[in-house]
């Protein structure tokens, strides 16, 4: 049996790679991703003072810490049983939705949008945010890198920093929200709005406009029937921060709801050798391995995991948006991995308009920013990182230290998804000792829809990402290598 | 490739990703970079392999930014190509210079980690306790993945450092003053960390009235007056004994320092630097000529979880290291 390496695909704080099995036949027999890295943050956080704990796990991700940061946060919240004032709720949310429009405009622009918007089969030199740049003109660069600087600088001004911020506490927030800042804010969100509307037309007229990526995006290829998950609101629309923990089913049926402190008996992680990731899935359904359809417990989770798992958006713009896309690709669900694009800009215009919002909102410039903790105890916390479902549990003992600690990171319930996407792609494209340059990207835009996180903090200077498959035979012997 | 433009390289190991945004976050600046500099390494952003590296001459390199702290095989491999490949090699934000937080791991080892992550942990479903391997057999192969070690190591202890720069992640203000030292050749002597010679609470614009205190408050205990000094109101703030150079944006949020700049100049051992700064303010109510041990002990039990108060960020860096490994 062959082996085809693909070393590095990128990262997740060191790389990933892909080692690919071809049969005696020439055809691709299994794939594996694997994640060679591990810190163990749920053994060195045990014995960590609980109001540490945002702070720590902010460490798990420099590219999405806010996400950490108030997973743990509300898992305080839980632990020390209090409710933050409705002002610092909402400043949370605030800053949640900065991050979202810093994370989703990074990767639309330099990361996942090249494909698109210069074409899959473009040089290579000219699929990175240069080529969207020259594509699209140089004043749409220059708004790109002012509004992910905007998301930042909302997180900043809130949360203190903006990679690694400290303003999360059991029961609120540090600090209030001043009136200058405010005014600040509700600019840049207005701002933003703007920018989401604009990049939605772009995707409309580059990418839509085009059926042969229309077709891309509903090829066999780039399909996987699996169910979904994502939080909602009360009248099941997608929320980022709060709610009930959603999962419907490959047909698109409500197949669980349940709150943070049931997740347990709802999803399960299981260990392999070959990697260090583990891959979740749905207890209730049970692993069957790496396969799609109703009878195997993965899921996705992510941009369109969430949309899949809702009713529609609570922002009207992002609400038509919503049902445009529902309209174009057949209904709901969508199966389409390449469709995470389209969500995810979706939900770019919902965190500008739900920015905007908020930052209007008489009350987010209260003095009530913290509510006084009860006794330490056991919480969970939950919220949406940018790619998906993010997990914090958290038992404390009497001195409020942790006693121990759980985490489902969002990119990890994606894995096996991820893993089976890439097999795919391999399986549609790979055939004997023909591999070309053409394959290199397609394995690639089959995860690359996911924003991983060991690519999210990668791409997005020069949106390349280091490819190299080598091709052995069952000897060890080098037989080819292409590379980008 | 111009021949009179610097060499860069970027690359990271056990770290977040947070101080590859730290780079990008000088926004339009990188492309004053991009003037004097090209960059030749760059995993996350461009496209040259570990095997062009490799094939590089020895001190191909002008400087090499290197971030995270190493934590595996493939980490320390990668520190000493580039050590080797670069004339200047710099640690890059606090878990290359310090081990930072996934140093905070030397409290435990290889087998206590793998047991907690792969076995205990409470959604974990692995009655047959399997655990990632180095090298695998699978149905169809062999595969292979890194070696774990039982210890995280600073970049120092694994490779010869050139320069530091400080910060988790390093303040933008941080990198651009590497990146103009280095344009203007105008680093200083080697070992140097590129940081202000003062503290966090040289820079931070709290109040200060040398007042005692007898009660230590935890963050959320206690919503601190915003003008004042933090340590001066009970919260445990690692200003006195953390290198400034950050702008103090923690106590800005009214969040107290909590180290990630590491030592100030004369006292490399944090954790030490910040007991000794507590006790010269902690005391009883009731002053007394002379505390007894149970009074010190009583004073001190106060202060929860030491290491991770702090060390959060130097635990590998110090003398302290790790965690003693029983054999």
């Amino acid at each position: 049996m062959k082996k085809i390496l693909i070393d590095p695909i990128t990262r997740l704080e060191g790389h990933g790679k892909i080692a690919i099995f071809l049969n005696d036949a020439g055809e691709v027999e299994n794939a594996y991703l694997q994640i060679p890295e591990l810190r163990g943050f749920e053994r060195f956080c045990i014995g960590r003072k609980a109001e540490d704990m945002p702070l720590l796990t902010s460490r798990i991700c420099g590219v999405c810490p806010v996400a950490h940061h108030f997973a743990g946060t509300k898992a305080l919240d839980a632990a020390f049983n209090v409710e933050p004032p409705s002002a610092a709720k909402k400043l949370r949310e605030l800053m949640y939705c900065g991050y979202f429009i810093y994370d989703h405009t990074l990767h639309f622009y330099y990361l996942g949008g090249p494909d698109f918007v210069v074409g899959p089969d473009a040089p290579p030199e000219k699929r990175n945010i240069i080529g969207v740049i020259e594509k699209a003109g140089l004043e749409v660069g220059k708004e790109v890198i002012k509004h992910r600087a905007y998301g930042q600088r909302i997180t900043e001004l809130i949360g203190g920093k903006a990679t690694h911020p400290v303003c999360g506490l059991p029961g609120g927030m540090s600090k209030a929200l001043s009136e200058e800042n405010r005014q600040e804010i509700e600019m840049m969100a207005a701002s933003s709005v703007e920018f989401a509307k604009f990049t939605l037309k772009l995707f409309h007229d580059i990418v839509l406009g085009n059926s042969k990526y229309v077709d891309l995006i509903k090829s066999d290829a780039y399909t996987l029937k699996t169910y979904y998950m994502g939080l909602v609101d009360e009248n099941n629309k997608v929320n980022f921060y709060d709610g009930k923990v959603r999962v419907v089913n490959p047909n698109g049926n409500e197949f669980l709801k349940f709150g943070p402190k049931d997740y347990l008996s709802q999803v399960a992680e299981h260990v392999e050798e070959w990697t260090y990731v583990k891959f979740p899935y749905l207890k209730k359904v049970g692993w069957k391995g790496f396969v799609d359809g109703v009878d195997s417990g993965i899921y996705r989770v992510g941009p369109l995991g969430r949309l899949n798992a809702s009713d529609g958006m609570a922002t009207p713009l992002a609400q038509a948006e919503y049902e445009v896309m529902y309209k174009t690709l057949g209904g709901k669900p969508v199966h389409s991995t390449l469709a995470f694009h389209w969500a995810r800009l979706i939900e770019l215009l919902y965190a500008a308009e739900h920015a905007l919002e908020l930052s209007k909102d008489p009350e987010i410039t209260s003095k009530e920013v913290r509510n006084k903790p009860g006794e330490p105890g056991e919480g969970v916390g939950i919220v949406e990182a940018a790619r998906g479902t993010l997990i914090h549990h958290y038992i404390l003992d009497a001195d409020a230290l942790v006693k121990d600690v759980n985490l489902i990171v969002a990119t990890v319930n994606n894995c096996p998804a991820i893993n089976m996407s890439i097999r795919n792609a391999a399986k549609g494209l790979i055939h004997g000792d023909k591999v070309d340059q053409g394959i290199l990207n397609m394995v690639e835009m089959a995860f690359r829809a996911y924003d991983p996180c060991f690519g999210c903090a990668t791409h997005f200077a020069v949106g390349q990402m280091p490819l190299t498959i080598e091709i052995y035979n069952h000897e060890k012997k080098l037989l080819k290598t292409v590379q980008r | 490739m111009s021949k009179d433009k610097l060499k860069i390289a970027f690359y990271w190991a056990a770290s977040c990703g947070g101080c590859e945004i730290a780079v990008l976050d000088i926004n339009e600046k990188i492309l004053d970079v991009i003037q004097v500099a090209d960059i030749v390494f760059w995993p996350v952003a461009m496209d040259i392999k570990y095997k062009d590296v490799e094939n590089m001459p020895d001190k191909y390199i002008d400087v090499c930014f290197f971030n995270g702290g190493i934590r595996n095989s493939e980490q320390e491999h990668m520190a000493k190509l580039l050590r080797q490949k670069s004339k200047t090699l710099i640690a890059y934000g606090a878990c290359a210079q310090l081990g930072g937080v996934p140093g905070l791991a030397n409290i435990a080892n290889r087998k206590e980690i793998f047991e907690k992550v792969y076995v205990t942990t409470f959604s974990t479903a692995n009655p047959d306790k399997t655990e990632p391997k180095t090298e695998v057999r699978v149905k169809e192969g062999e595969v292979d993945i890194p070696k774990f070690y039982d210890t995280v190591r600073t970049l120092d202890q694994v490779v010869d450092v050139d320069y530091y720069v400080p910060g988790c992640p390093p303040a933008v203000e941080r990198t651009l003053f590497a990146v103009d030292a280095i344009a203007k050749n105008e680093l200083p002597p080697k070992g140097s960390v590129l940081a202000p010679l003062k503290s966090v609470c040289d820079e931070c614009p709290r109040k200060k009235e040398n007042k005692k205190i007898s009660k230590i408050y935890r963050t959320y205990e206690k919503a601190p007056e915003p003008e004042r000094c933090l340590l001066e109101q009970g919260i445990i703030c690692m200003g006195p004994a953390t290198r400034g150079g950050c702008g103090a944006r923690c106590l800005n949020a009214d969040m107290p320092c909590t180290g990630c700049g590491g030592p100030c100049p004369n006292s490399p051992e944090q954790g030490a630097a910040m007991i000794s700064a507590l006790a010269s303010i902690l005391g009883l109510e009731d002053e007394k000529e002379k505390y007894t041990e149970e009074d010190v002990e009583k004073l001190m039990s106060q202060v929860k979880d030491p290491i991770g108060t702090f060390y959060m960020y130097a635990l590998a860096a110090s003398i302290l290291r790790r965690k003693v490994m029983k054999k």
